[in-house]
C-alpha cells in the first residue's frame, strides 16, 4: 500500500512539474525514479522513451504504466497513470471554467487573438522540427506527400489514414522489403 | 448519449495517435470538424492552455475538450479514453514482448508511421496557421485583397524568427508575448 502511495505521489510531482510532456518529462522523471527512489535505471527510462515513441498515446502515461507495472504490477500501474494524469484534469478544469467566464470581456478576447497567433508559431516550429527529424529517405517523402494532401487538401481522417499505414508496414514486412 | 460519444472519439485518439505531444491534434482537427464540439479558434485556445501549463499536451487538452462538452463528468471520461489505450498496450508490452523493439513486424511498421505521424501533424498545424491568419469572412464575401489578416501575418512571422532563434525558449514566453500584443494591435 505504501508503495502505491509512493508510486501515485511521485507520478503526480511529475505531472505537475513538467510543461509541454514527453522529453520536457526527462529530468524530472529522472530525478524522482531513478535518483530518489531508485525504482529502475536510467537506461531504462530510454528504452520506455524508444516504446513510447513507437506505441500509441501520451508518453508520459506509457512512462507511468511501464514503471508503475515493473514496480507493483497493474495496480502499481494504475497508481502511477492516474497520478501523472491528476494535476492536469485539476489544473485545466479550473482554467477552463474560468476562461468561458473571462471571454465575456473586450481585453481577454483580444489577448486571445494575440495568444493564437504565438500558438500558430508555436506549432509551426514544433512541426518543422519533426519533419527534419521524421523525414530520412525518399520513401518517407513520398509518404509525407501523399497524407498531407490527403489530410489537409481532401480532409481525410487520421482514424483511416493511421491503420492504413499500420496495414502497408505489415505488407513491406511480408514482402521482406526493407526494415524503418 | 455524450459520454459515449466522448469515449468513442478519444479512445480511438489516444489508440491511433503515435509519437507523443502533438500527435493528438490531428485528431482534435478531426473531431472539430466532424462533430462541431468546438471551432478551430477554440482548438488553439486549448494548445495555448495546453502549453502553459503543466502536464502532457494530449492529456491536458482532452481535459479541456471533455469539460467544454460535458463538464467535469465529461473531462474525467475525454482524458481516461485517451489514456486507456496506451495504458493496456503498454501492459501487454511489459509483459509479454520482452524484445519488441526487434521485432520485424514492429519495426516495419514504424518506419512507415513516423512519416504518415509527421505529416499528419502538419497537416493540422497547417489548419490552425491557416485559421489563425487567414480572413474566412473576407473570401466567402469574395474580397481576397482582405484574406491576409495582415497584422496577424507579421506577429507570426516575428514570433517565428524569435523562437527559432531562441529554440530554448520557454512556451509560455512567446504566448504571453502574443498576449500583450493582442491587446496593442489590432488582430
Amino acid at each position: 500500500m505504501k508503495e502505491l502511495w509512493e508510486l501515485y505521489a511521485a507520478f503526480f510531482r511529475i505531472g505537475l512539474f513538467t510543461f509541454g510532456g514527453g522529453y520536457a518529462m526527462l529530468p524530472m522523471l529522472k530525478r524522482e525514479t531513478v535518483e530518489k527512489y531508485h525504482w529502475i535505471t536510467e537506461e531504462e527510462i530510454l528504452d520506455c522513451y524508444a516504446i513510447g515513441q513507437c506505441t500509441p498515446g501520451v508518453i508520459a502515461v506509457n512512462t507511468a504504466t511501464f514503471i508503475g507495472t515493473r514496480r507493483c504490477g497493474v495496480k502499481g500501474a494504475v497508481a502511477a497513470t492516474v497520478g501523472v494524469v491528476t494535476p492536469s484534469l485539476i489544473i485545466i478544469t479550473l482554467i477552463a471554467a474560468v476562461l468561458q467566464n473571462l471571454m465575456r470581456f473586450e481585453a481577454v478576447v483580444q489577448a486571445f487573438a494575440g495568444i493564437r497567433v504565438a500558438v500558430a508559431a508555436l506549432v509551426t516550429v514544433a512541426a518543422a522540427g519533426l519533419i527534419k527529424k521524421g523525414i530520412r529517405d525518399k520513401r518517407g517523402l513520398a509518404l509525407f506527400i501523399i497524407v498531407f494532401t490527403a489530410a489537409f487538401f481532401f480532409g481525410v481522417s487520421p482514424v483511416w489514414i493511421v491503420p492504413a499505414a499500420i496495414v502497408l508496414g505489415i505488407l513491406l514486412a511480408l514482402k521482406g522489403g526493407p526494415a524503418a | 448519449m455524450i459520454y459515449l460519444q466522448l469515449f468513442y472519439e478519444f479512445f480511438r485518439a489516444g489508440l491511433l495517435a503515435v509519437g507523443g505531444g502533438l500527435a493528438t491534434l490531428p485528431f482534435l482537427r478531426d473531431i472539430a470538424m466532424r462533430r462541431g464540439w468546438f471551432t478551430i479558434a477554440e482548438l488553439t485556445d486549448m494548445i495555448a492552455v495546453a502549453e502553459s501549463t503543466p502536464g502532457p499536451i494530449g492529456v491536458n487538452t482532452a481535459t479541456y475538450v471533455g469539460f467544454r462538452v460535458a463538464g467535469i463528468p465529461g473531462a474525467l471520461t475525454a482524458t481516461f479514453s485517451l489514456i486507456l489505450p496506451a495504458f493496456l498496450i503498454m501492459l501487454a508490452v511489459v509483459t509479454a514482448l520482452r524484445h519488441f523493439r526487434e521485432n520485424r513486424f514492429v519495426l516495419s511498421v514504424l518506419g512507415v508511421l513516423r512519416p504518415v505521424s509527421v505529416a499528419l501533424v502538419a497537416a493540422a498545424v497547417a489548419t490552425v496557421v491557416i485559421g489563425v491568419l487567414i480572413n474566412t469572412g473576407a473570401i466567402a464575401a469574395h474580397r481576397p485583397a482582405e484574406a491576409v489578416i495582415l497584422p496577424a501575418a507579421a506577429l507570426y512571422l516575428v514570433l517565428l524568427l524569435v523562437y527559432r532563434k531562441f529554440s530554448g525558449l520557454h512556451p509560455l514566453v512567446l504566448i504571453v508575448v502574443g498576449a500583450v500584443a493582442g491587446l496593442l494591435l489590432p488582430l
